[in-house]
């Protein structure tokens, strides 16, 4: 094994780690705010895809308008899910929420699997990103250091704006004493639908990135949830830090793990889940008990 | 009283229906009304909700054809073989299970489930992709053929039959009971003495084995177990039948998975992918407007009316 395969193979899992942070921010940022668990998460991942696809398709939008404009379209969808189904179960046992956001996930898949087929499209790398650059030790592809930038970018200002600013500071405070919250005058039911929104935009966000290199196809959100379900039970799941920094970590793992011992790559994560809740139930950087 | 009716129609339907409706639907009916039957157990009665049985189901499935294929073992066995499969599993799934609740456990057992699936992609003896495939149906006890639809039928009848009555006795017996009470509120039943923790594994590994017959039952039936199996959307069907057909009641989840395979038998010809948006759309409706699921509606409907009609 020489040294640019060992780099190459360690490229790929971080980046599939930036995937799987950017995606389980959005869930622990929708459960440790909301308590919902999210299963559409991976379906609206999918939709934010197939927003850059068909604007480019359809409408001409490139790469760059699609960055802006999948969130706010998924966004806009998380709005409407939120208000009209999630808001009626918040006072019912969290496992409604699942089941039901599993039911939407169903709905988004067969759909799109009926209009697209199963086997998807292909979309290219814009033209400021392709190719790559030689530094040395080995040749990396532009686009790819790309994705990591921007979805790591995207996690730690997530992370900032609600750890540090006083807006995050009001939603934190919304999901842990609501009523009293709302008695000081801040529009919690308002702060819900847009925590819920801009969780699922983080999702469509991470699609456009994931677009170029992966296939555009109806189950590619499928695939990947239940793995960055371990990545959230693992990272503690509330703690929006602990799910970044397991996500980026787990993603390093697996890729370790193809190197040394490529079948077991798809359940190191599951196995290193069981360890951790063995060891420590709440998750390496749960809080709760 | 009236029980004792309902069952005894029901046998003369079981009965009879063969020689009226495809036996091959009503056994696959049989085989997922046993198998959300086993997990409405843990869910209606325990109160917990297990993403992952389809370890427990596919898992059976393929242990017991990978059984018979090699080792040319009766069909008996074969589901014996499935069901000490799906109790080791289970306990071992269980006890790493049952120490978190709520959405935790759900999390858990999907992420373990998944861990069999990749299992089952990768052994060499599950034949990756394609499955196992042409499971022969043998001779149970080696004396019955079991190629011919007919005594297929009667044995899942009697072989489900056997796993509803005791899932029934489970349900009406004092280990059913403090489940029930565990359900409703745990803390006072710790406080009354009951050892949770241990109430739950147990009855995780009854549900997990339940479900790994039904499983079994399911590859000698089709004489086929695939990925499909073993899938997490086979673990959410199991969900959807027990909701649909009403969680916690005794007849709601055949009754689901009556509803769900007759749907999905007479959609798939015809709407192609719009099954599964189908499917998606009565999970989103039950669980909003239907929770109580078909039994439980009707159930709250009857007495209802006793209650207006001896309140006057």
């Amino acid at each position: 094994m020489n040294t640019q395969s060992l780099l190459s193979q360690l490229l790929l899992g971080l980046i599939n780690g930036s995937f799987y942070a950017i995606l389980s921010l959005g869930l622990a940022v929708i459960f440790g705010l909301l308590n919902i668990i999210n299963f559409a998460h991976g379906a609206l991942y999918m939709v934010g895809a197939f927003c850059a696809l068909l604007a480019m398709q359809w409408f001409g939008i490139g790469y760059w308008g699609a960055l802006v404009l999948a969130p706010l379209v998924v966004g806009a969808i998380g709005v409407l899910i939120e208000r009209l189904i999630l808001r009626h179960l918040h006072q019912l046992d969290h496992l409604y929420g699942l089941l039901v956001t599993l039911g939407l996930a169903l709905m988004a898949e067969g759909f799109f699997r009926w209009a697209f087929g199963i086997s998807g499209a292909s979309y290219p790398i814009p033209e400021a990103l392709q190719g790559g650059v030689d530094i040395g030790i080995m040749f990396l592809p532009l686009y790819r250091a790309w994705v990591v930038v921007a979805s790591l970018a995207a996690c730690f200002a997530t992370w900032y704006v609600i750890e540090r600013t006083p807006l995050g500071a009001r939603l934190r405070a919304a999901t842990e004493r609501p009523q009293l919250t709302q008695a000081l005058g801040i529009n919690v039911p308002v702060m819900v639908t847009a925590t819920y929104a801009v969780g699922v935009a983080l999702a469509a966000y991470a699609g456009v990135l994931a677009a170029p290199i992966m296939q555009v196809n109806p189950v590619m959100g499928s695939n990947l949830i239940i793995v960055v379900f371990a990545v959230v039970v693992i990272g503690g799941m509330g703690s929006i830090l602990g799910s970044i920094v397991t996500g980026v970590g787990l993603g390093l793992l697996e890729g370790l793990t193809k190197l040394v011992y490529p079948e077991a790559s798809s359940i190191v994560i599951f196995v290193i889940m069981v360890l951790v809740l063995l060891v420590r139930p709440a998750g390496l950087f749960g809080k709760i008990a | 009283m009236r029980a004792r009716y309902i069952v005894l129609s029901l046998v003369l339907l079981g009965a009879i229906a063969p020689f009226f409706v495809y036996p091959t639907f009503l056994m696959k009916v049989l085989c997922f009304a046993l198998f959300a039957t086993a997990f409405n157990l843990l869910l209606g009665f325990g109160g917990l909700l297990s993403f992952g049985h389809a370890a427990y189901f596919g898992g059976a499935a393929y242990v017991c054809g990978a059984v018979i294929k090699q080792w040319g073992l009766t069909p008996e066995l074969g589901i014996l073989a499935g069901a000490i499969y799906a109790a080791v599993t289970g306990a071992l799934f269980g006890w790493i299970a049952v120490r978190r609740s709520g959405i935790y456990f759900a999390m858990i057992t999907l992420a373990l489930s998944q861990l069999i699936f990749f299992l089952a992609l990768q052994l060499p003896f599950t034949g990756g992709e394609e499955g196992v495939q042409g499971i022969p149906r043998g001779r149970l006890f080696g004396v019955i053929d079991l190629h011919d639809n007919i005594p297929m039928y009667y044995f899942v009848v009697a072989v489900c039959g056997a796993g509803f009555w005791l899932v029934y006795r489970t349900i009406h017996s004092p280990f059913g009971h403090a489940m029930s009470a565990i359900r409703e509120n745990e803390p006072r039943a710790t406080s009354l003495g009951y050892d949770v923790a241990h109430y739950k594994l147990l009855a995780f590994i009854l549900s997990a084995t339940v479900a790994g017959v039904a499983g079994a039952l399911k590859s000698l039936v089709f004489q086929l177990a695939t990925l499909t199996d073993v899938h997490w959307h086979m673990s959410g069907q199991v969900v959807l039948m027990t909701i649909v057909g009403g969680l916690g009641t005794i007849f709601g989840p055949a009754i689901g998975a009556l509803t769900i395979v007759s749907l999905e038998n007479q959609l798939a010809d015809r709407v192609g992918s719009w099954v599964t948006v189908i499917m998606g759309f009565i999970f989103v409706l039950c669980v909003l407007l239907f929770r109580r699921g078909m039994v439980g509606e009707f159930n709250a409907w009857r007495l209802s009316r006793r209650t207006v009609r001896d309140g006057k």
